[in-house]
């Protein structure tokens, strides 16, 4: 059962800036609801210590003070669980435990605030309220959060803090039996049950009643019981786990969802970001049966044909100096001093783009060279940044799996992208209307249209086209 | 004197049929010093076929010290009931070659399923329970699956596989222990068993007419579940572990009465299954019979994390099972002032209380015994005491009856300790080497005097009493299995190097017990096992850590040879 860890990644993003503060100025609670009116009190707050070299994380074993309690400087007021040990953590300030903000079997990063602590009974209220901002806080995460629960449109559920209104003792009137994971969810997200209504068998409060309470949408994540019953066959375990409330995007039930890993998840930031470029392609035929031939000949010297496409590219590049720029403020060309090729590798999971550097300088057989070591590296993740991220025109090849023709995506920072196809077998005509048999590529260029126009693209292509079809200059 | 004659001339032609049949010497010349307290017998035991036992007749009279020949009784041993302990106690007696005779003619009198209450509705049905839990927990346990780089799509179950499991297992070993019996010679009688007079038993289904007799009576009937008053069972809503292990439901939330070993291995199966439990235990702290620091830790790994809650220090005085529309109803009391103090409504309550030793009908009153709450009295060496706190000859009684240790497997000890005493080789079980299991996930183990006893004793005997501790967080196989919860703790006496108690709470510990149990069985002291060697990297040398850890005193044993009996 993970403990939620929506409180500690508040904790971790929101927090540490205040650390460093002994006493922090709190949101006093209003006279109708929480305001924002600042009151000056002595507010501090316990901390997460690193109890070892190398502890990031802490566990709360158990509370030795608990709210309420007056504790003075030096006494032990927390167990913690660290990587290694349990440790009594002392406070080191005289006061009042005014909220713990995370609770026993919970675990919050070194450095998060875990309880607070007031100085006097008068500030017990303001810490109160803090706390109860900082918890709203985390449960709803992504939004900035607005303390007044009322205010927050979309989850519509009685609100837990809402001042009691008339229909509340009403609905209320159900005993208050809460099942043992509805309390201690209250508990956690200090949720007056008195305040909730069951909708469980008997009106009974459930885990899902008082989530709905606390504002928290129901997430996949705490499917755990919702599981249990996802088989239908256990027709006499009647309902395990509530019909969960309507959230804005249900999971697929019985769907996996496996998170991004870092690498997908700059990909995908990526091409997100790639929409907010004007961009647009031209499309080339290429005959390649000369450069197929020049393959063949330096296959044995270990010059691959992306090596072969790259250095093209890269001496197209070199007459073209437009379509090696970026765009990078969108009121000026940024005309990079190196041709830099980069090359999409895909690998386990993901897409990675190796550079080849200085591509129209260096020798194919250099460049082979070095493309073997940046794939090898890639395969091992363990390319370093300028590696994979210094390109000024990147190259996309997808023939060897057969597409005849594709779109790349501009990445960002880059004017142009070139997307080959695969080489085949064509019928031509030549100027003098002979046919014959020829082998054909079509390669679409994407290119950034704020600095690249269709004429630089189209003479880039042709230069390009040149080069391949005449491909001796490779060599040199 | 003899006694020895006899052995000398029995073992002789023994060993040429025993070798011959069974191809092999079994535990030949081997030191036999296991649970003595003293009696360190050292006797070679020799494997021999039930068809001997007829030829060993007059040793086996002699060694007995009983009058008459081997034709005055039906049998050598009946024992009454065909639970664990039974079972051992009968396989051992046709089995075993003692030091003057062996191969007893046994009889086994069973009124309900062999296998009792541990095989049919206890240990082994609750270990596929438990064994169904363990994995769900395990998929469930996303944070865990994660830092393993493991994903698992969501999983689930269905109920009536899991019963069918544990049903299937039950059926499959109760069938292998009727079959051991059967194929060794054990003669297996149906019906209920009642003691008519000294060494007389009668048997029958129904109207029971069958007598017969025996040299020598074991008493094995074991225990029911224990159901407090006011409890109303229907085995629907309210039922003990005789009906929950057949998960006829797994209800949205259960109340368990008692946090013992049954009660907090089913919190495991039904949290896993999705269900939320309340426990409800009527001393002050959950876990009452479990070394208290272990107790701690236990409620930290597998109670808080859980949706689990629980009121302690209260009775349930009275719980009334869903009808007319109304959920569960289990009235709470104080413990000590008995006020009503609240009335929780759960969907079900599962009773586990503890149990109640099984021994009305035995006709124990034809042989002036008086059953104390139930249990059958018996001295050290299992021997049934009369009312006038005399050893009634010939008679004995093992296991839950007696009440010393509810365990199957002290049971079947104890059955062992019986026959050889009846084989002639005097024999007391030490129960402070027998261990104990719960099956949570993690499991819970120990052996021995918890520390508060320990220190107890300690106090009353003068000596002084170390403990260590370490934790799985510090093994590289538990961290391995990304499962670092868990302590384990050696308590000792630092003068001697005596163990006087382990126990462990994390993965496994069920398993690990042994060499604790083991070594308090056979007096191996910490400075002597520190020296034994531990493969790495396992979760024995969790234990290793803990004996390497212990400081003792005296500098006197260092032999890793000659096993010490204490």
């Amino acid at each position: 059962m993970a403990a939620s860890p929506a409180p500690f990644s508040l904790s971790a993003s929101t927090v540490p800036a205040r650390l460093r503060a002994a006493a922090v100025a709190p949101l006093a609670a209003g006279p109708r609801r929480r305001g924002r009116m600042v009151v000056r009190a002595k507010i501090r707050e316990i901390f997460m210590p690193a109890l070892s070299s190398t502890m990031t994380e802490g566990k709360i074993v158990s509370w030795n003070a608990s709210e309420g309690d007056r504790v003075s400087k030096g006494d032990p007021v927390v167990v913690v669980e660290s990587d290694k040990a349990d440790m009594d953590v002392e406070t080191f300030h005289d006061g009042i435990v005014a909220a713990v903000l995370v609770p026993a079997g919970e675990s919050a990063p070194v450095g998060a605030p875990i309880a607070l602590l007031a100085e006097s009974e008068e500030e017990v209220a303001a810490a109160v309220a803090k706390a109860q901002e900082l918890a709203n806080g985390g449960q709803q995460q992504a939004p900035p959060p607005s303390a007044d629960a009322a205010a927050t449109p979309p989850p519509p559920p009685p609100a837990a803090e809402a001042p009691v209104a008339a229909p509340a003792p009403a609905a209320a009137g159900t005993k208050g039996v809460a099942t043992p994971q509805a309390k201690k969810l209250a508990k956690q997200h200090r949720v007056d049950l008195a305040k909730v209504t069951g909708t469980g068998p008997y009106g009974r409060i459930t885990p899902e009643d008082v989530e709905a309470a606390a504002g928290i949408q129901p997430k996949p994540k705490v499917t755990p019981a919702a599981t249990a019953v996802a088989p239908p066959p256990s027709a006499a375990a009647p309902a395990v786990g509530k019909v969960p409330q309507a959230a804005e995007l249900p999971p697929v039930p019985g769907a996996t969802v496996v998170p991004f890993t870092t690498m997908q998840a700059a990909v995908s930031k990526n091409m997100v970001e790639s929409l907010a470029v004007p961009a647009f392609r031209v499309g080339y035929p290429i005959l390649t049966d000369k450069l197929d031939a020049l393959y063949e000949k330096v296959k044995p010297k270990g010059v691959t044909m992306t090596v072969l496409l790259a250095k093209a590219a890269a001496m197209a590049l070199a007459q073209h100096p437009v379509v090696n720029a970026s765009c990078r403020d969108g009121k000026s060309f940024t005309y990079n001093s190196n041709i830099n090729i980069a090359v999409a590798v895909a690998i386990d999971g993901g897409l990675i783009t190796p550079v080849l550097q200085d591509a129209d300088k260096l020798d194919i057989y250099l460049l082979s060279q070095n493309w073997k070591d940046l794939v090898k590296k890639a395969r091992a993740k363990q390319l370093q940044p300028n590696e994979y991220s210094s390109g000024t025109f990147t190259l996309s090849n997808l023939g060897m799996f057969g597409v005849d023709r594709f779109d790349a995506i501009l990445p960002p920072g880059q004017g142009a992208i070139m997307a080959v196809g695969a080489s085949k077998p064509t019928v031509v005509t030549d100027k003098d209307g002979f046919f014959s048999v020829k082998s054909k590529m079509q390669v679409n260029v994407t290119a950034d249209h704020r600095i690249v126009y269709g004429a630089d693209l189209a003479a880039f292509l042709q230069t390009f086209a040149k080069i391949i079809e005449d491909p001796e200059s490779l060599t040199l | 004197m003899m006694q020895s004659t006899a052995a000398v001339s029995i073992s002789a032609s023994s060993v040429a049929t025993g070798a011959a049949r069974s191809g092999a010497a079994r535990r030949a010349g081997g030191v036999r010093v296991c649970g003595l307290r003293g009696e360190a017998l050292a006797c070679p035991s020799l494997r021999i076929s039930p068809a001997a036992h007829a030829r060993l007749a007059v040793a086996r009279a002699v060694a007995n010290g009983a009058v008459g020949g081997s034709g005055e009784f039906d049998y050598d041993l009946v024992i009454i009931g065909a639970g664990v302990g039974g079972h051992g106690a009968a396989l051992h007696a046709v089995e075993e070659v003692g030091e003057a005779c062996s191969g007893l003619k046994t009889a086994i009198i069973e009124g309900d399923v062999v296998g009792g209450t541990c095989v049919n509705r206890g240990c082994v049905p609750s270990k596929a329970l438990l064994a169904v839990s363990g994995r769900m927990r395990e998929l469930h346990d996303e944070h865990h699956m994660k830092s393993l780089g493991l994903q698992v799509s969501s999983a689930g179950y269905d109920r009536q596989g899991v019963a069918d499991h544990a049903n299937n297992l039950a059926s499959k070993i109760r069938s292998n222990l009727t079959n051991s019996m059967k194929a060794l010679g054990v003669d297996i009688l149906t019906g209920v068993g009642t003691i008519v007079g000294k060494q007389k038993v009668r048997y029958g289904v129904g109207f029971p007419d069958k007598e017969i007799t025996a040299r020598n009576i074991i008493i094995a009937t074991g225990s029911v579940p224990f159901v407090p008053k006011g409890i109303e069972v229907d085995g629907k809503t309210v039922f003990t572990s005789d009906h929950a292990l057949k998960l006829e439901s797994v209800p949205d939330w259960i109340a368990i009465v008692g946090s013992g070993y049954i009660g907090l291995e089913f919190s495991d199966v039904y949290t896993a299954l999705g269900s939320e439990v309340t426990f409800v235990e009527a001393l002050d702290q959950l876990m009452p019979g479990f070394d208290p620091e272990i107790a701690k830790l236990a409620q930290r790994v597998l109670i808080n994390p859980r949706k689990i809650d629980y009121h302690t220090g209260v009775f349930a005085s009275k719980i009334t099972p869903a009808k007319d529309g109304k959920p569960v109803l289990i009235e709470l009391i104080d413990a000590k002032t008995k006020e009503h103090k609240e009335t929780l409504e759960v969907d079900a309550a599962l009773i586990a209380t503890g149990r109640a030793p099984f021994t009305k009908g035995l006709g124990l009153e034809n042989i002036n015994v008086a059953t104390q709450r139930g249990f059958v009295p018996v001295d050290e060496r299992m021997r049934v005491m009369d009312a006038d706190g005399n050893v009634v000859p010939n008679l004995y009684c093992i296991g839950d009856a007696n009440g010393k240790l509810m365990l199957a497997h002290a049971a079947s000890a104890q059955g062992i300790s019986v026959v050889e005493q009846i084989t002639g080789r005097d024999h007391i079980l030490n129960h402070l080497s027998i261990p104990a299991a719960c099956f949570t996930h993690p499991e819970i183990s120990m052996v021995g005097l918890t520390e508060p006893q320990a220190r107890e004793k300690a106090d009353k005997e003068g000596f002084e009493v170390n403990v260590v501790k370490t934790s799985f967080k510090a093994n590289t196989k538990a961290l391995a299995e990304n499962e670092g919860d868990g302590i384990a703790k050696l308590i000792y006496r630092p003068d001697t190097g005596e163990i006087l108690g382990v126990h462990i709470l994390g993965l496994h510990a069920a398993d690990l017990i042994h060499e604790a149990s083991n070594a308090i069985a056979l007096g191996i002291r910490v400075q002597d096992i520190k020296f034994a060697v531990h493969a790495h990297p396992t979760l024995s040398e969790v234990l290793d850590e803990l004996f390497k850890a212990a400081k003792v005193n005296s500098g006197l044993s260092h032999s890793v040879n000659e096993p010490v009996a204490a």
